[in-house]
């Protein structure tokens, strides 16, 4: 954390940035907030630990995206995923690589503040703590203790990309990328069900979505300026929480971050409703990865893949 | 009651599958008149949510068609379709659809025959697995 704000604040003394985005503590236990540090005097609030969940590249697209657009050096602190979605922006040219200093830090996964109030037996918990290890909550009357491994988002769990791919500072010392062979066994175990069942799942996971589309805002990837689901000239889809709506709406919303999705799991832990969003991204991620040898994010050279094509690929889907 | 007859929807390329249906046509080639045609200007064109609309609104199935690789008319289209589709129908597969319910071919100008051939298949197919229910509104 002190090699973290020490950094920041050389940056922004020396003049090689203009602001910072970073994580400060939030107001509730076990919260974060994302902070905008101008000055370096102000660089003492950055904190990185197992509360800054928010995908912070978020804020150089969307309606945001004039932050990035001003001739302002802006430096943003990354983790794993995060970097590969600014990864993914550059590619894109929504970000100017020369425009961005990317800041990682070493990431041990984020939490998921419903697997501990389950640790607690949903007691109110007070006083929260991060030591990269291990977490402790205190609240009124009792005091815990757990392996913080316990409580990551499910996203963090199958993460092998904890450290940022692409970083122009590190603190401490990025490791190198693990093997994801086995980054997909749940969606493995999805595909098993018969077609029937699979449905009635789906049904049944979706049916909660009231169709806020806080997991469409939270995500960097999704920043067309009209979105399919806000245009009514074609009206494309229902706006009632009927299931077929809703799932054409997750559907598509897939598929239009098909190859651009880094599988963050800000839409999962935004999701009002804990709907299992990643589930669908991940058979995506799956399927890009295993037709087209793509992961998103991963290298600034690499064309997103649904943008991309080879004259010879795979087409055993079609009718021979 | 008469025997259910599948609705289907057929989403064709201007340059190849519908000068091949046309050709079908033209030869008096017979084929299942299960198909509804909508006429796109490349294969490229397909956004998955016409082929997801078409299911809401009622179709049974949904083929859509395009020049064969490297025939393209505007070069590169249906290698672009081809990478959209490849997502697509296993995703589709993945949350439940049938498998059959969504099909993809390739047919040229030249290939009456195969267009009807394929649009025997997908009707046939089709009946088999019966009306859709999933996704589609009202059901």
């Amino acid at each position: 954390m002190k090699e973290l704000r020490e950094t920041v604040k050389s940056l922004l003394t020396e003049g090689k940035v203009d602001l910072v985005i970073g994580w400060e503590k939030g107001t509730m236990p076990g919260a974060s907030t994302p902070v905008f540090i101008d000055t370096a005097e102000k660089a003492d609030s950055l904190i990185f630990d197992s509360t800054c969940r928010n995908n912070l590249s978020v804020y150089f697209t969307k309606d945001r995206r004039e932050l990035a657009k001003d001739d302002k050096k802006i430096g943003v602190v990354v983790k794993g995923c995060d970097s590969r979605s600014l990864v993914l922006n550059i590619t894109e040219k929504q970000i100017d690589r020369e425009k961005v200093t990317i800041i990682g830090v070493p990431c041990n996964g984020v939490l998921d503040m419903k697997k501990v109030t389950g640790k607690v037996d949903g007691k109110e918990i007070l006083e929260f703590t991060d030591d990269g290890e291990r977490v402790t909550v205190k609240g009124r009357e009792f005091e815990q203790t757990f392996p913080l491994d316990e409580v990551i988002s499910d996203s963090c769990v199958t993460c092998v990309r904890r450290d940022a791919v692409e970083h122009d500072l590190f603190i401490g010392e990025a490791r190198e990328p693990g093997s994801d062979e086995n980054a997909y066994v749940e969606v493995e175990e999805f595909e098993k069900l018969d077609s029937g069942e699979r449905w009635a799942r789906m049904e049944q996971e979706y049916s909660a979505c009231i169709r806020c589309y806080a997991c469409r805002n939270v995500c960097p990837s999704c920043y067309c300026n009209v979105c399919f689901v806000d245009q009514n000239d074609p009206q494309w889809i229902g706006k009632s929480p009927e299931i077929t709506d809703t799932m054409i709406f997750h559907i598509i919303r897939n598929l239009h971050v098909a190859g651009r999705c880094v599988e963050c799991g800000a839409c999962e832990r935004a999701c009002p409703m804990d709907i299992k969003l990643l589930l669908l991204n991940r058979k995506v991620a799956k399927e890009v990865r295993d037709r087209f040898g793509s992961v998103t994010g991963t290298g600034l050279e690499n064309k997103p893949a649904m943008a991309d094509f080879k004259e010879d690929e795979n087409q055993d889907f079609i009718m021979g | 009651m008469s025997e259910w007859e599948p609705k289907i929807l057929a989403v064709l390329c201007n340059w190849c599958s519908y000068a091949g249906a046309d050709l079908a046509g033209v030869s008096r080639m017979q084929y299942p008149p299960n198909i509804r045609v909508v006429r796109v200007p490349c294969s490229g064109r397909v956004d998955p949510l016409f082929i997801l609309k078409g299911l809401q609104s009622g179709y049974d199935g949904v083929l859509v068609s395009g020049c064969h690789p490297g025939d393209c008319h505007y070069i590169s289209g249906n290698y672009v379709a081809r990478r959209r589709f490849a997502v697509l129908k296993p995703l589709l597969e993945f949350v439940g659809i049938e498998p059959d319910r969504v099909q993809f071919s390739w047919i040229s100008a030249g290939e009456g025959e195969r267009f009807a051939e394929v649009v025997s298949k997908v009707t046939e197919d089709i009946k088999k697995i019966g009306p859709a229910k999933r996704l589609v509104k009202g059901a």
